[in-house]
């Protein structure tokens, strides 16, 4: 039975490949049912770890009704199926927006605006970063001494190529073209590491094919 | 009533979830909790809208014979074969959603979706990858440093590159993902304020 | 001739290079080398974070990615459940996915219950899924009961021996983040580790370090995991090797044969340019 299970993941992962080749009907069944199963899953996991323990038992179990309000809100959300009554999903869909929308004011500003400016406000130059150099003469060591200068003035010049309401042009060119070269290393070792996460997941699904399913390997 | 009420809503919620933070007393708290519950339950019921919607869009198909109505067929069956074993049987391991539908037939899929993107970097490396700019240039040696470096032979290759590409990925890389950050923090801060206070009202629609 | 080969190569049916990198990748699986990975400091750093715990530390996992990155980062939690149990702590999981429930769930028991034997609810807990996102993380701040009344089996956590006397983040050693994007360790950044007194250190998707890297260097993260990569290396510390080690021959060939792509198009390239000018 295990076997007639690894099968159907192994034609259904062959049936996603053949897309590579040109679009076909298995690729099309495959991936009908791929949102069919995971619209279902998330109905499942939203009823028995949500709906159930934070909604239903409160409600039912400890009596606290004022979980009735969200629990209208939620039921809301249904109104935008009928004409008419449909401007009632606004409510539910406020309640999502202003949580998201308070909580993201906090957190962009403590997590994101305040620390990432409190660790650039370094020291441009570290004395010791030299006497490394001189006394281990790496490569790398020889790049370590411009590691604050980047953090300070590198982040500066990052900033200013985003900043459009002085025009780029003189000086002020090379201060923005500084940042664009910057932001190309950042760029080039995000697709770099995108490359890896792609590689890792087909390496992944050919060791299905091959070792777990078919066992040639 | 159609836009005053979702507007109020939307400040009474955003205003408890900034005030908790700077006064951080048991009340206001308590009055944040409770919001915040409240909204893990919308947030839930949102998503319970949206199977609902692919239901009943492509159940409508299926009724109608519209275009690629069997392949719509086979989503409503999927969806109905996970709903109704994954409601009564639930979804943990041992149940037949879990380790029949979800293991087998969902988990194959999304990974080798995910796994033939694979292909399509493969092939933009080869046709589109093209160095025609000192900037595509650096872009390009980056890419490539980072990706040698990252890989066991990396030593082999020349004793210093893993140490390069740490750091390059932790001070060059780290400046232009700090700039960013710290923009989108700007914008994002912006944004929340005036969707709190507002004056950001787009997502009320038009009507 | 050869004009009309560099011709052909420069317009080639992308289903070529397909099939070659698809030949690449699945080569290593038949003729392996056995490649050991090198451990980056960041990964150094992660593993120290575990080790310097005080023993029996509680340790709250959260594990956010659904099937589509389960190949980078199920290696990542097999390795890092295993140095939390060997070292006496005790895992506390959850998932904010809603795709993830049940595949965190297997893997959690497969390692606590199944490999070591735990006892569940005295040596480590599954919270389960919950819905929320962001609202579900500063919840947590404030009552760990509040966002998860019950353990993913329906228990309601203060009958739980481990979970009986857990307030909030404070009750926790450290929390560790394995995620492959949105909620993830990015959120964890913004609305814990900036708002509450507990250390962070995470394991993300590749493609999503080069933005925690501004994290790390902060030290907003202690410790940081990169992919499929980060997992073989932490396989490495702990002296367990799997399946990051297994995948690193076809993570070096596929790295190596998308790096000749890229020269080899450049190359072409230049000289057709040329020799049109």
């Amino acid at each position: 039975m295990e076997l007639f299970w690894t099968s159907i993941a192994g034609i259904l992962t062959l049936s996603v490949l053949s897309f590579l080749y040109a679009d076909n009907p298995f690729y099309k069944a495959a991936e009908h049912i791929f949102i069919g199963i995971a619209a279902g899953y998330v109905f499942c996991a939203q009823f028995h770890n949500v709906f159930i323990p934070n909604l239903w038992t409160p409600l039912t179990q400890h009596g606290e009704l004022i979980m009735l309000i969200p629990f209208a809100l939620g039921s809301a959300l249904f109104t935008r199926f009928f004409k008419g009554i449909g401007w009632i999903s606004r409510w539910p869909m406020s309640v999502i927006i202003g949580t998201y929308a308070g909580l993201a004011v906090i957190g962009f500003a403590s997590g994101d605006l305040v620390l990432q400016v409190q660790a650039s406000l370094i020291p441009v130059f570290v004395p010791a970063t030299i006497d490394a150099f001189t006394t281990n003469m790496t490569f790398v060591n020889f790049l370590n001494i411009f590691t604050n200068l980047l953090f300070t003035v590198g982040l500066i010049t990052v900033l200013f190529y985003f900043f459009f309401s002085l025009e780029h042009k003189g000086g002020l060119k090379h201060v923005a073209l500084a940042g664009t070269t910057l932001l190309m290393i950042g760029f080039g070792a995000g697709y770099g590491y995108t490359v890896m996460t792609r590689i890792a997941l087909l390496f992944d699904r050919f060791y299905f094919l091959f070792v777990e399913w078919l066992k040639i390997a | 009533m159609k836009r005053e009420i979702p507007i109020l809503i939307t400040l009474i919620f955003g205003v408890f979830m900034i005030i908790q933070f700077f006064i951080p007393h048991p009340s206001i708290n308590r009055i944040a909790g409770t919001l915040q519950e409240w909204a893990i339950v919308v947030i839930s019921f949102s998503y319970v809208l949206g199977s609902a919607n692919i239901l009943r869009i492509n159940g409508e198909i299926v009724y109608r014979r519209g275009p690629d109505w069997p392949y719509k067929l086979a989503l409503v069956l999927a969806f109905l074969l996970m709903v109704s074993t994954g409601l009564f049987g639930g979804i943990q391991e041992g149940s037949f959603a879990n380790d029949k539908l979800f293991k087998h037939i969902y988990v194959p899929m999304a990974s080798t979706m995910y796994a033939s993107l694979a292909f399509f970097i493969a092939s933009a490396a080869f046709r589109a990858f093209r160095i025609r700019t000192w900037q595509a240039a650096v872009l390009a040696i980056s890419a490539v440093l980072v990706m040698l470096g990252r890989i066991p032979i990396a030593q082999d290759i020349w004793s210093e590159l893993p140490d390069v590409v740490e750091w390059i990925m932790n001070v060059p890389n780290a400046v232009a993902q700090r700039g960013i950050l710290i923009g989108a923090a700007l914008g994002a801060i912006a944004t929340g304020l005036k969707v709190i206070l507002g004056i950001e009202r787009s997502y009320l629609g038009n009507e | 001739m050869a004009r009309s080969i560099l011709d052909k190569l420069e317009s080639l049916d992308r289903r070529w290079i397909f099939l070659a990198i698809g030949l690449a990748v699945a080569f290593p699986i038949f003729i392996r080398f056995g490649l050991e990975p090198n451990v980056s400091p960041p990964v150094k750093a992660f593993y120290d974070t575990i080790e310097k715990l005080p023993p029996h530390s509680r340790v709250l996992c959260s594990f956010d990615f659904d099937p589509g990155a389960k190949a980078e980062l199920l290696p990542m939690c097999v390795a890092v459940l295993r140095h939390i149990i060997e070292k006496g702590h005790k895992p506390v999981i959850f998932t904010l996915w809603s795709l993830a429930p049940s595949m965190v769930e297997e893997q959690c028991n497969a390692v606590c219950k199944r490999e070591y034997g735990l006892k569940y609810g005295v040596d480590y807990v599954y919270l389960g899924f919950k819905e929320g996102r962001e609202a579900v993380m500063v919840s947590m701040g404030r009552s760990m009961r509040d966002a998860f009344p019950n353990d993913f089996y329906g228990t309601p956590i203060a009958e739980l021996p481990l979970m009986s006397d857990v307030e909030n983040y404070s009750s926790f050693a450290v929390l560790v983040n394995i995620s492959s994007g949105y909620p993830g360790t990015k959120e964890y950044v913004q609305y814990v580790e900036a708002r509450f007194d507990i250390p962070l250190i995470s394991g993300a998707s590749a493609v999503s370090v080069p933005e925690y890297a501004a994290y790390y260097q902060s030290g907003q993260l202690e410790g940081l995991l990169t992919g499929m990569t980060g997992a073989a290396e932490y396989e490495k510390l702990i002296r367990r090797p799997d399946f990051g080690h297994i995948a690193m021959d076809g993570q070096t060939i596929g790295h190596l044969v998308i790096i000749a792509f890229i020269l080899f198009g450049n190359l072409i390239y230049i000289i057709n340019r040329r020799r049109k000018a």
